[in-house]
Protein backbone atom coordinates (compact mmCIF):
# COMPACT_ATOMS: atom_id res chain seq x y z
CA UNK A 1 0.00 0.00 0.00
CA UNK A 2 2.42 2.22 1.07
CA UNK A 3 4.66 2.50 -2.19
CA UNK A 4 1.34 3.22 -3.99
CA UNK A 5 1.10 6.42 -2.08
CA UNK A 6 4.67 7.41 -3.66
CA UNK A 7 3.71 6.29 -7.36
CA UNK A 8 1.09 9.24 -7.61
CA UNK A 9 3.91 12.16 -6.88
CA UNK A 10 5.10 10.73 -10.52
CA UNK A 11 2.48 10.12 -12.50
CA UNK A 12 1.91 12.50 -15.41
CA UNK A 13 3.88 15.49 -14.31
CA UNK A 14 2.39 15.60 -11.15
CA UNK A 15 5.68 16.19 -9.32
CA UNK A 16 6.59 19.29 -11.93
CA UNK A 17 2.77 20.63 -11.25
CA UNK A 18 3.93 20.57 -7.65
CA UNK A 19 7.26 22.43 -8.40
CA UNK A 20 5.45 24.93 -10.85
CA UNK A 21 3.11 25.55 -7.91
CA UNK A 22 5.92 26.06 -5.62
CA UNK A 23 7.51 28.73 -7.98
CA UNK A 24 4.14 31.02 -8.25
CA UNK A 25 4.02 30.62 -4.50
CA UNK A 26 7.54 31.37 -4.18
CA UNK A 27 7.12 34.80 -6.97
CA UNK A 28 4.14 36.25 -5.16
CA UNK A 29 5.66 36.21 -1.23
CA UNK A 30 9.25 37.25 -2.62
CA UNK A 31 8.12 39.94 -4.36
CA UNK A 32 5.94 40.93 -1.18
CA UNK A 33 8.51 40.39 1.08
CA UNK A 34 11.35 42.59 -0.54
CA UNK A 35 8.71 45.44 -0.93
CA UNK A 36 7.28 45.05 2.29
CA UNK A 37 11.56 45.35 3.63
CA UNK A 38 11.87 48.49 1.48
CA UNK A 39 8.19 50.17 2.82
CA UNK A 40 8.84 49.08 6.20
CA UNK A 41 12.11 50.45 6.73
CA UNK A 42 10.59 53.80 6.16
CA UNK A 43 7.22 53.07 7.88
CA UNK A 44 9.46 52.41 11.06
CA UNK A 45 11.06 55.54 10.92
CA UNK A 46 8.43 57.32 10.82
CA UNK A 47 6.80 55.51 13.53
CA UNK A 48 9.47 57.07 16.02
CA UNK A 49 8.21 60.23 15.21
CA UNK A 50 6.54 62.06 17.62
CA UNK A 51 4.74 64.09 15.85
CA UNK A 52 1.02 63.08 16.54
CA UNK A 53 -0.54 63.14 13.10
CA UNK A 54 2.01 60.55 11.54
CA UNK A 55 1.52 58.74 14.82
CA UNK A 56 -2.07 58.45 14.50
CA UNK A 57 -2.18 57.69 11.38
CA UNK A 58 0.46 54.60 11.51
CA UNK A 59 -0.93 53.08 14.60
CA UNK A 60 -4.66 53.45 12.48
CA UNK A 61 -3.33 51.26 9.82
CA UNK A 62 -0.82 48.77 11.50
CA UNK A 63 -4.11 48.22 13.85
CA UNK A 64 -5.95 48.11 11.00
CA UNK A 65 -4.07 45.80 9.07
CA UNK A 66 -3.50 43.87 12.30
CA UNK A 67 -7.20 43.04 13.09
CA UNK A 68 -8.03 42.17 9.33
CA UNK A 69 -7.61 38.44 8.87
CA UNK A 70 -5.28 38.14 5.98
CA UNK A 71 -8.26 36.29 4.27
CA UNK A 72 -10.48 39.25 4.41
CA UNK A 73 -8.38 41.67 2.70
CA UNK A 74 -7.75 39.26 -0.06
CA UNK A 75 -11.00 39.11 -0.22
CA UNK A 76 -11.14 42.50 -0.24
CA UNK A 77 -8.94 43.15 -2.89
CA UNK A 78 -9.99 40.90 -4.91
CA UNK A 79 -13.67 41.00 -4.95
CA UNK A 80 -14.07 44.56 -3.25
CA UNK A 81 -12.42 46.52 -5.87
CA UNK A 82 -13.79 45.02 -8.54
CA UNK A 83 -17.41 45.14 -7.33
CA UNK A 84 -16.81 48.92 -5.75
CA UNK A 85 -15.03 50.56 -8.47
CA UNK A 86 -15.18 48.09 -11.48
CA UNK A 87 -11.03 47.60 -11.75
CA UNK A 88 -10.66 43.92 -12.16
CA UNK A 89 -7.64 42.87 -10.67
CA UNK A 90 -6.40 39.31 -11.28
CA UNK A 91 -5.31 37.03 -8.28
CA UNK A 92 -1.61 37.44 -8.44
CA UNK A 93 -1.99 41.15 -8.09
CA UNK A 94 -4.16 41.32 -5.34
CA UNK A 95 -2.12 38.76 -3.54
CA UNK A 96 1.22 40.77 -3.95
CA UNK A 97 -0.83 43.84 -2.74
CA UNK A 98 -2.37 42.77 0.35
CA UNK A 99 0.60 40.83 1.33
CA UNK A 100 2.32 44.33 0.82
CA UNK A 101 0.42 45.88 2.66
CA UNK A 102 0.60 43.18 5.69
CA UNK A 103 3.83 42.76 5.33
CA UNK A 104 5.12 46.64 5.21
CA UNK A 105 2.24 47.01 8.51
CA UNK A 106 4.21 44.26 10.62
CA UNK A 107 8.08 45.35 9.32
CA UNK A 108 7.32 48.76 10.32
CA UNK A 109 6.74 48.04 13.72
CA UNK A 110 9.43 45.81 13.94
CA UNK A 111 11.74 48.68 12.88
CA UNK A 112 9.87 50.84 15.35
CA UNK A 113 10.57 48.57 17.81
CA UNK A 114 14.72 47.79 17.05
CA UNK A 115 15.19 51.48 16.58
CA UNK A 116 13.80 52.63 20.43
CA UNK A 117 15.16 49.80 21.88
CA UNK A 118 18.68 51.20 21.34
CA UNK A 119 19.63 52.87 24.71
CA UNK A 120 19.42 56.52 24.76
CA UNK A 121 22.87 56.69 26.11
CA UNK A 122 23.90 55.26 22.59
CA UNK A 123 23.10 58.74 21.10
CA UNK A 124 24.19 60.66 23.88
CA UNK A 125 27.76 58.75 24.00
CA UNK A 126 28.29 59.04 20.36
CA UNK A 127 27.25 63.09 20.94
CA UNK A 128 29.97 63.33 23.55
CA UNK A 129 32.79 61.38 21.40
CA UNK A 130 32.21 64.78 18.63
CA UNK A 131 30.01 62.49 16.14
CA UNK A 132 27.48 64.48 14.07
CA UNK A 133 23.94 63.34 14.14
CA UNK A 134 24.00 61.58 10.57
CA UNK A 135 27.14 59.54 11.73
CA UNK A 136 25.78 58.34 14.76
CA UNK A 137 22.67 56.63 13.07
CA UNK A 138 25.52 55.49 10.00
CA UNK A 139 28.19 54.14 12.43
CA UNK A 140 26.21 53.52 15.95
CA UNK A 141 22.55 53.52 15.72
CA UNK A 142 21.73 51.56 12.04
CA UNK A 143 24.18 48.60 12.72
CA UNK A 144 22.64 47.83 15.93
CA UNK A 145 19.30 48.39 14.48
CA UNK A 146 19.85 45.56 11.69
CA UNK A 147 21.64 43.18 14.14
CA UNK A 148 17.97 43.45 16.21
CA UNK A 149 16.33 43.75 12.95
CA UNK A 150 17.61 40.50 11.31
CA UNK A 151 15.96 37.23 13.07
CA UNK A 152 12.57 39.68 13.39
CA UNK A 153 12.93 40.11 9.57
CA UNK A 154 13.51 36.22 8.87
CA UNK A 155 10.36 35.29 10.65
CA UNK A 156 7.88 38.05 9.63
CA UNK A 157 9.95 36.48 6.03
CA UNK A 158 8.85 32.81 6.80
CA UNK A 159 5.28 33.49 7.95
CA UNK A 160 4.46 35.28 5.03
CA UNK A 161 5.83 32.66 2.53
CA UNK A 162 3.39 30.24 4.64
CA UNK A 163 0.61 32.86 4.52
CA UNK A 164 0.77 32.55 1.06
CA UNK A 165 -1.45 28.74 1.12
CA UNK A 166 -4.57 31.20 1.70
CA UNK A 167 -4.33 32.83 -1.95
CA UNK A 168 -5.95 29.73 -3.61
CA UNK A 169 -9.10 31.41 -2.39
CA UNK A 170 -8.93 33.97 -4.89
CA UNK A 171 -8.50 31.20 -7.19
CA UNK A 172 -4.59 31.41 -7.88
CA UNK A 173 -3.59 27.96 -7.92
CA UNK A 174 -0.26 27.85 -6.02
CA UNK A 175 1.95 24.43 -4.51
CA UNK A 176 -1.11 23.38 -1.63
CA UNK A 177 -4.14 24.13 -3.91
CA UNK A 178 -2.09 21.64 -6.95
CA UNK A 179 -1.47 18.96 -3.72
CA UNK A 180 -4.81 19.15 -2.77
CA UNK A 181 -6.00 18.85 -6.61
CA UNK A 182 -3.76 15.88 -6.97
CA UNK A 183 -4.91 13.89 -3.87
CA UNK A 184 -8.35 14.23 -4.82
CA UNK A 185 -7.88 13.37 -8.35
CA UNK A 186 -6.06 9.93 -6.95
CA UNK A 187 -8.87 10.05 -3.85
CA UNK A 188 -10.84 6.58 -4.83
CA UNK A 189 -7.94 5.18 -6.58
CA UNK A 190 -4.93 5.79 -4.21
CA UNK A 191 -6.29 7.01 -0.85
CA UNK A 192 -2.46 6.89 0.63
CA UNK A 193 -1.18 10.18 -1.83
CA UNK A 194 -2.23 12.18 0.60
CA UNK A 195 0.61 11.45 3.12
CA UNK A 196 3.41 11.57 0.37
CA UNK A 197 2.30 14.51 -1.77
CA UNK A 198 1.56 16.56 2.11
CA UNK A 199 5.54 15.04 2.69
CA UNK A 200 6.75 16.65 -0.41
CA UNK A 201 4.89 19.86 0.51
CA UNK A 202 6.60 19.99 4.04
CA UNK A 203 10.09 18.90 2.15
CA UNK A 204 9.51 21.93 -0.51
CA UNK A 205 8.50 24.30 2.05
CA UNK A 206 11.34 23.53 4.14
CA UNK A 207 13.79 24.00 1.15
CA UNK A 208 13.09 27.49 0.85
CA UNK A 209 12.87 28.43 4.36
CA UNK A 210 15.66 26.95 5.08
CA UNK A 211 18.58 28.71 3.63
CA UNK A 212 16.18 31.77 4.19
CA UNK A 213 16.90 30.96 8.47
CA UNK A 214 20.45 29.91 7.34
CA UNK A 215 21.49 32.89 6.11
CA UNK A 216 20.27 34.93 8.57
CA UNK A 217 22.31 32.56 11.28
CA UNK A 218 25.54 33.35 9.01
CA UNK A 219 24.84 36.87 9.34
CA UNK A 220 23.79 37.62 12.56
CA UNK A 221 26.75 35.57 13.91
CA UNK A 222 29.25 37.80 11.58
CA UNK A 223 27.74 40.97 12.95
CA UNK A 224 28.24 40.08 16.69
CA UNK A 225 31.87 38.80 15.87
CA UNK A 226 32.35 42.46 14.44
CA UNK B 1 11.20 64.85 5.94
CA UNK B 2 10.43 64.70 1.84
CA UNK B 3 10.31 60.89 2.22
CA UNK B 4 8.23 61.16 5.12
CA UNK B 5 5.88 63.24 3.41
CA UNK B 6 5.59 61.44 0.80
CA UNK B 7 5.14 58.45 2.18
CA UNK B 8 2.32 59.61 4.73
CA UNK B 9 0.94 60.66 1.53
CA UNK B 10 0.81 56.97 0.66
CA UNK B 11 -0.52 55.45 3.69
CA UNK B 12 -3.22 57.80 4.21
CA UNK B 13 -4.35 57.34 0.63
CA UNK B 14 -4.27 53.58 0.92
CA UNK B 15 -5.97 54.26 4.20
CA UNK B 16 -8.86 55.74 2.28
CA UNK B 17 -9.12 53.24 -0.26
CA UNK B 18 -9.23 50.36 2.10
CA UNK B 19 -11.87 52.27 4.21
CA UNK B 20 -13.83 52.83 0.67
CA UNK B 21 -13.86 49.31 0.19
CA UNK B 22 -15.01 47.95 3.34
CA UNK B 23 -18.24 51.11 2.92
CA UNK B 24 -18.85 50.01 -0.40
CA UNK B 25 -18.77 46.02 -0.59
CA UNK B 26 -21.82 45.69 1.94
CA UNK B 27 -23.84 48.33 -0.78
CA UNK B 28 -22.90 47.60 -3.82
CA UNK B 29 -24.75 44.99 -4.47
CA UNK B 30 -27.99 47.20 -5.98
CA UNK B 31 -26.03 49.12 -7.95
CA UNK B 32 -23.61 47.16 -9.84
CA UNK B 33 -24.69 46.97 -13.36
CA UNK B 34 -23.20 45.38 -16.58
CA UNK B 35 -20.31 43.98 -14.41
CA UNK B 36 -21.30 40.73 -16.24
CA UNK B 37 -20.25 39.92 -20.66
CA UNK B 38 -23.64 39.10 -22.72
CA UNK B 39 -23.71 36.40 -24.50
CA UNK B 40 -22.52 38.40 -27.51
CA UNK B 41 -19.85 39.72 -25.90
CA UNK B 42 -18.23 35.94 -25.07
CA UNK B 43 -18.33 35.22 -28.54
CA UNK B 44 -16.56 38.37 -30.01
CA UNK B 45 -13.87 37.74 -27.47
CA UNK B 46 -13.96 34.59 -28.21
CA UNK B 47 -13.42 33.05 -25.09
CA UNK B 48 -15.89 31.87 -22.42
CA UNK B 49 -14.43 31.62 -18.74
CA UNK B 50 -15.76 28.88 -16.53
CA UNK B 51 -15.66 28.90 -12.86
CA UNK B 52 -15.43 24.80 -11.42
CA UNK B 53 -13.76 23.38 -9.07
CA UNK B 54 -10.65 21.42 -9.74
CA UNK B 55 -10.04 19.63 -6.00
CA UNK B 56 -13.98 17.45 -6.10
CA UNK B 57 -13.71 14.19 -7.86
CA UNK B 58 -15.56 13.20 -9.74
CA UNK B 59 -17.16 16.82 -10.76
CA UNK B 60 -14.54 18.79 -11.17
CA UNK B 61 -10.85 18.13 -10.67
CA UNK B 62 -7.51 18.17 -11.98
CA UNK B 63 -5.59 15.45 -13.63
CA UNK B 64 -2.14 14.11 -13.57
CA UNK B 65 -1.61 16.18 -16.85
CA UNK B 66 -3.34 19.28 -15.41
CA UNK B 67 -5.81 19.19 -17.69
CA UNK B 68 -9.63 19.52 -15.73
CA UNK B 69 -12.07 16.62 -15.82
CA UNK B 70 -15.15 15.42 -14.00
CA UNK B 71 -19.12 15.94 -14.55
CA UNK B 72 -19.24 19.58 -14.57
CA UNK B 73 -16.12 19.84 -16.64
CA UNK B 74 -17.76 17.22 -19.24
CA UNK B 75 -20.31 19.92 -19.42
CA UNK B 76 -18.30 23.13 -19.25
CA UNK B 77 -16.58 21.78 -22.40
CA UNK B 78 -19.41 21.19 -24.82
CA UNK B 79 -21.26 24.59 -23.78
CA UNK B 80 -17.44 26.32 -25.16
CA UNK B 81 -17.80 24.24 -28.40
CA UNK B 82 -21.30 24.86 -29.16
CA UNK B 83 -20.81 28.65 -28.34
CA UNK B 84 -17.77 28.07 -30.77
CA UNK B 85 -15.44 29.52 -28.52
CA UNK B 86 -12.58 28.71 -26.24
CA UNK B 87 -12.79 27.70 -22.95
CA UNK B 88 -10.73 28.84 -19.71
CA UNK B 89 -11.39 27.40 -16.74
CA UNK B 90 -10.57 29.46 -13.16
CA UNK B 91 -10.79 27.29 -10.01
CA UNK B 92 -12.91 28.10 -7.85
CA UNK B 93 -13.97 27.14 -4.02
CA UNK B 94 -17.07 26.28 -2.83
CA UNK B 95 -17.56 29.66 -0.60
CA UNK B 96 -16.53 31.96 -3.08
CA UNK B 97 -18.60 30.72 -5.91
CA UNK B 98 -21.37 33.64 -5.58
CA UNK B 99 -18.85 36.28 -5.15
CA UNK B 100 -17.42 34.77 -8.67
CA UNK B 101 -19.89 35.77 -10.66
CA UNK B 102 -21.30 38.98 -8.16
CA UNK B 103 -17.59 40.67 -9.91
CA UNK B 104 -18.22 39.04 -13.42
CA UNK B 105 -14.54 37.44 -12.76
CA UNK B 106 -16.53 34.48 -14.62
CA UNK B 107 -19.14 33.91 -17.02
CA UNK B 108 -20.66 30.77 -15.92
CA UNK B 109 -20.56 28.90 -12.48
CA UNK B 110 -20.65 25.16 -13.16
CA UNK B 111 -19.25 23.80 -10.04
CA UNK B 112 -21.33 21.00 -8.53
CA UNK B 113 -23.41 24.58 -7.63
CA UNK B 114 -26.75 23.12 -5.63
CA UNK B 115 -30.04 25.85 -6.13
CA UNK B 116 -30.98 27.32 -2.86
CA UNK B 117 -33.10 30.59 -2.60
CA UNK B 118 -30.71 32.55 -0.71
CA UNK B 119 -28.31 31.81 -3.54
CA UNK B 120 -30.61 32.50 -6.56
CA UNK B 121 -30.89 35.91 -5.03
CA UNK B 122 -27.48 37.02 -5.60
CA UNK B 123 -26.95 35.02 -9.09
CA UNK B 124 -29.59 33.84 -11.91
CA UNK B 125 -29.24 30.12 -12.09
CA UNK B 126 -29.79 27.73 -15.37
CA UNK B 127 -32.01 24.81 -15.84
CA UNK B 128 -30.50 21.99 -13.50
CA UNK B 129 -28.44 19.26 -14.68
CA UNK B 130 -28.36 16.77 -11.85
CA UNK B 131 -29.88 16.16 -8.62
CA UNK B 132 -28.93 14.90 -5.01
CA UNK B 133 -30.76 13.88 -1.78
CA UNK B 134 -29.92 12.09 1.36
CA UNK B 135 -28.33 8.45 0.89
CA UNK B 136 -28.17 5.96 4.00
CA UNK B 137 -25.75 3.02 3.69
CA UNK B 138 -25.66 0.30 6.33
CA UNK B 139 -23.52 -2.99 6.40
CA UNK B 140 -24.91 -5.75 3.91
CA UNK B 141 -25.94 -8.49 6.49
CA UNK B 142 -28.18 -5.70 8.03
CA UNK B 143 -29.12 -3.55 5.12
CA UNK B 144 -31.57 -0.84 6.14
CA UNK B 145 -33.93 0.02 2.88
CA UNK B 146 -36.97 2.54 4.11
CA UNK B 147 -36.20 5.00 6.80
CA UNK B 148 -38.88 3.15 8.91
CA UNK B 149 -36.40 0.31 9.10
CA UNK B 150 -33.95 2.97 11.35
CA UNK B 151 -36.65 3.51 14.14
CA UNK B 152 -35.29 2.60 17.55
CA UNK B 153 -31.89 2.47 15.85
CA UNK B 154 -28.61 4.43 15.62
CA UNK B 155 -27.76 6.55 12.84
CA UNK B 156 -24.63 8.14 12.11
CA UNK B 157 -24.55 11.62 10.28
CA UNK B 158 -21.87 14.63 10.24
CA UNK B 159 -22.90 17.90 12.26
CA UNK B 160 -24.34 20.30 10.18
CA UNK B 161 -25.83 18.39 7.47
CA UNK B 162 -29.03 18.21 5.92
CA UNK B 163 -29.21 14.73 6.83
CA UNK B 164 -29.03 15.63 10.51
CA UNK B 165 -31.87 17.70 9.97
CA UNK B 166 -33.92 15.89 8.27
CA UNK B 167 -34.00 13.13 10.32
CA UNK B 168 -34.44 15.30 13.85
CA UNK B 169 -37.31 16.49 11.54
CA UNK B 170 -39.19 13.70 10.05
CA UNK B 171 -37.96 10.73 11.87
CA UNK B 172 -37.12 11.62 16.07
CA UNK B 173 -37.53 7.85 17.07
CA UNK B 174 -34.18 7.19 15.02
CA UNK B 175 -31.01 7.86 17.72
CA UNK B 176 -28.69 9.96 16.01
CA UNK B 177 -24.80 9.98 16.37
CA UNK B 178 -23.46 13.30 15.54
CA UNK B 179 -19.79 13.09 14.31
CA UNK B 180 -17.54 16.43 13.34
CA UNK B 181 -16.33 15.10 10.36
CA UNK B 182 -16.99 12.96 7.84
CA UNK B 183 -13.99 10.71 7.93
CA UNK B 184 -14.53 9.91 11.92
CA UNK B 185 -18.60 9.43 10.50
CA UNK B 186 -17.33 7.01 8.11
CA UNK B 187 -15.02 5.06 10.68
CA UNK B 188 -17.72 4.88 13.37
CA UNK B 189 -19.72 2.59 10.86
CA UNK B 190 -17.07 0.91 9.73
CA UNK B 191 -16.45 0.00 13.45
CA UNK B 192 -20.00 -0.87 14.17
CA UNK B 193 -20.70 2.05 16.48
CA UNK B 194 -23.82 2.47 14.47
CA UNK B 195 -26.48 0.57 12.26
CA UNK B 196 -26.30 3.32 9.28
CA UNK B 197 -24.61 6.68 8.26
CA UNK B 198 -26.32 9.41 6.23
CA UNK B 199 -25.23 11.98 4.39
CA UNK B 200 -25.37 12.83 0.37
CA UNK B 201 -25.92 10.53 -1.91
CA UNK B 202 -23.79 10.65 -4.49
CA UNK B 203 -21.03 10.75 -1.12
CA UNK B 204 -22.29 7.69 0.40
CA UNK B 205 -22.72 6.09 -3.30
CA UNK B 206 -18.62 6.80 -3.66
CA UNK B 207 -17.93 5.36 -0.22
CA UNK B 208 -19.87 1.77 -0.53
CA UNK B 209 -17.85 1.30 -3.97
CA UNK B 210 -14.63 1.58 -1.85
CA UNK B 211 -16.04 -0.54 1.42
CA UNK B 212 -16.93 -4.30 0.63
CA UNK B 213 -19.42 -5.64 2.96
CA UNK B 214 -21.64 -2.40 2.49
CA UNK B 215 -24.43 -0.87 0.29
CA UNK B 216 -26.59 1.92 0.11
CA UNK B 217 -29.94 0.84 0.89
CA UNK B 218 -31.93 3.90 0.41
CA UNK B 219 -30.63 5.70 -2.46
CA UNK B 220 -32.77 9.26 -2.61
CA UNK B 221 -34.66 10.33 0.63
CA UNK B 222 -35.46 13.95 1.64
CA UNK B 223 -35.74 16.87 -0.06
CA UNK B 224 -34.66 17.08 -3.84
CA UNK B 225 -32.07 19.51 -4.10
CA UNK B 226 -31.29 20.28 -7.75
CA UNK B 227 -27.58 21.28 -9.53
CA UNK B 228 -27.62 23.56 -12.05
CA UNK B 229 -25.24 26.04 -13.68
CA UNK B 230 -25.60 29.24 -12.69
CA UNK B 231 -24.87 33.19 -14.61
CA UNK B 232 -24.92 36.77 -12.78
CA UNK B 233 -27.70 38.19 -11.98
CA UNK B 234 -29.61 39.69 -15.08
CA UNK B 235 -26.98 38.11 -17.57
CA UNK B 236 -30.40 37.05 -19.87
CA UNK B 237 -28.81 36.41 -23.05
CA UNK B 238 -26.22 33.99 -21.47
CA UNK B 239 -28.39 32.24 -19.41
CA UNK B 240 -31.27 32.13 -22.38
CA UNK B 241 -28.73 30.64 -24.32
CA UNK B 242 -27.47 27.56 -21.85
CA UNK B 243 -31.38 26.81 -21.25
CA UNK B 244 -31.90 26.28 -24.80
CA UNK B 245 -28.57 24.55 -24.83
CA UNK B 246 -29.92 22.07 -21.73
CA UNK B 247 -32.97 21.63 -23.60
CA UNK B 248 -31.85 20.57 -26.70
CA UNK B 249 -28.94 18.07 -25.26
CA UNK B 250 -31.99 16.34 -23.73
CA UNK B 251 -32.27 14.78 -27.07
CA UNK B 252 -28.71 12.94 -27.43
CA UNK B 253 -29.10 12.00 -23.55
CA UNK B 254 -25.99 13.99 -22.94
CA UNK B 255 -25.90 13.88 -19.62
CA UNK B 256 -26.59 9.95 -19.42
CA UNK B 257 -23.19 9.99 -21.60
CA UNK B 258 -21.34 12.23 -19.23
CA UNK B 259 -22.68 10.21 -16.68
CA UNK B 260 -20.99 6.95 -17.99
CA UNK B 261 -17.96 9.27 -18.85
CA UNK B 262 -17.49 10.50 -15.37
CA UNK B 263 -19.37 9.51 -12.47
CA UNK B 264 -19.60 5.91 -13.64
CA UNK B 265 -16.58 4.88 -12.61
CA UNK B 266 -16.87 6.40 -9.38
CA UNK B 267 -20.07 5.11 -8.42
CA UNK B 268 -20.45 2.10 -10.41
CA UNK B 269 -23.12 -0.01 -12.32
CA UNK B 270 -25.63 -0.27 -9.71
CA UNK B 271 -26.40 2.66 -9.31
CA UNK B 272 -29.67 3.99 -10.91
CA UNK B 273 -28.72 6.81 -13.59
CA UNK B 274 -31.89 8.90 -13.38
CA UNK B 275 -31.49 9.04 -9.77
CA UNK B 276 -28.76 11.84 -10.24
CA UNK B 277 -29.00 12.99 -14.10
CA UNK B 278 -31.63 15.43 -15.03
CA UNK B 279 -31.92 15.48 -18.74
CA UNK B 280 -33.31 18.62 -20.63
CA UNK B 281 -33.51 20.13 -17.32
CA UNK B 282 -36.77 18.43 -15.88
CA UNK B 283 -36.92 17.30 -12.85
CA UNK B 284 -39.42 14.69 -11.97
CA UNK B 285 -40.51 15.37 -8.33
CA UNK B 286 -42.05 11.83 -7.94
CA UNK B 287 -39.06 10.13 -9.37
CA UNK B 288 -37.54 9.28 -5.82
CA UNK B 289 -40.40 7.63 -5.07
CA UNK B 290 -40.20 5.11 -7.24
CA UNK B 291 -36.50 4.15 -6.99
CA UNK B 292 -36.41 4.11 -3.09
CA UNK B 293 -39.26 1.27 -4.26
CA UNK B 294 -37.42 -0.26 -6.74
CA UNK B 295 -34.19 -0.68 -4.41
CA UNK B 296 -36.23 -1.73 -1.92
CA UNK B 297 -37.78 -4.87 -4.55
CA UNK B 298 -34.00 -5.23 -5.27
CA UNK B 299 -32.93 -5.56 -1.82
CA UNK B 300 -33.55 -9.29 -1.06
CA UNK B 301 -30.97 -9.81 -4.28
Amino acid sequence: MQDLGIKVLFMGNNFWRLLGGMWITLKISLLSVALSIILGLFLGMVMTRKNPVTRCITKIYLEFIRIMPQLVLLFLMYFGVTKAFGINLSGEVSAVLVFTLWGTAEMGDLVRGALISIPKHQYESGEALGFEKSQIYRYIIIPQTLRRLVPLAINLTTRMIKTTSLIVLIGVVEVLKIAQQIIEANRYTVPTAALWIYGTIFFLYFIVCWPISKAAGILEKRWSAM
Amino acid sequence: MRIRKLFTGVLAASLAVTALFVNTTFVSAEDNNAIYRTLDEIRESGKIVIGVFSDKNPFGYVDENGDYQGYDVYFAERLAEDLGVELEYVSTEPASRVEYLETGKVDVILANFTVTEERAEAVDFALPYMKVALGVVSPDDALITSPEDLNGKTLIVAKGTTAETYFTENYPDVELQKYDQYTEAYNALLDGRGDALSTDNTEVLAWALQNKGFSVGIESLGDLDTIAPAVSKGNETLLNWINEEIKSLADEEFFHADYKETLEPVYGTEVDIDSLVVEGGVVEENADDKETDAVEADAGV
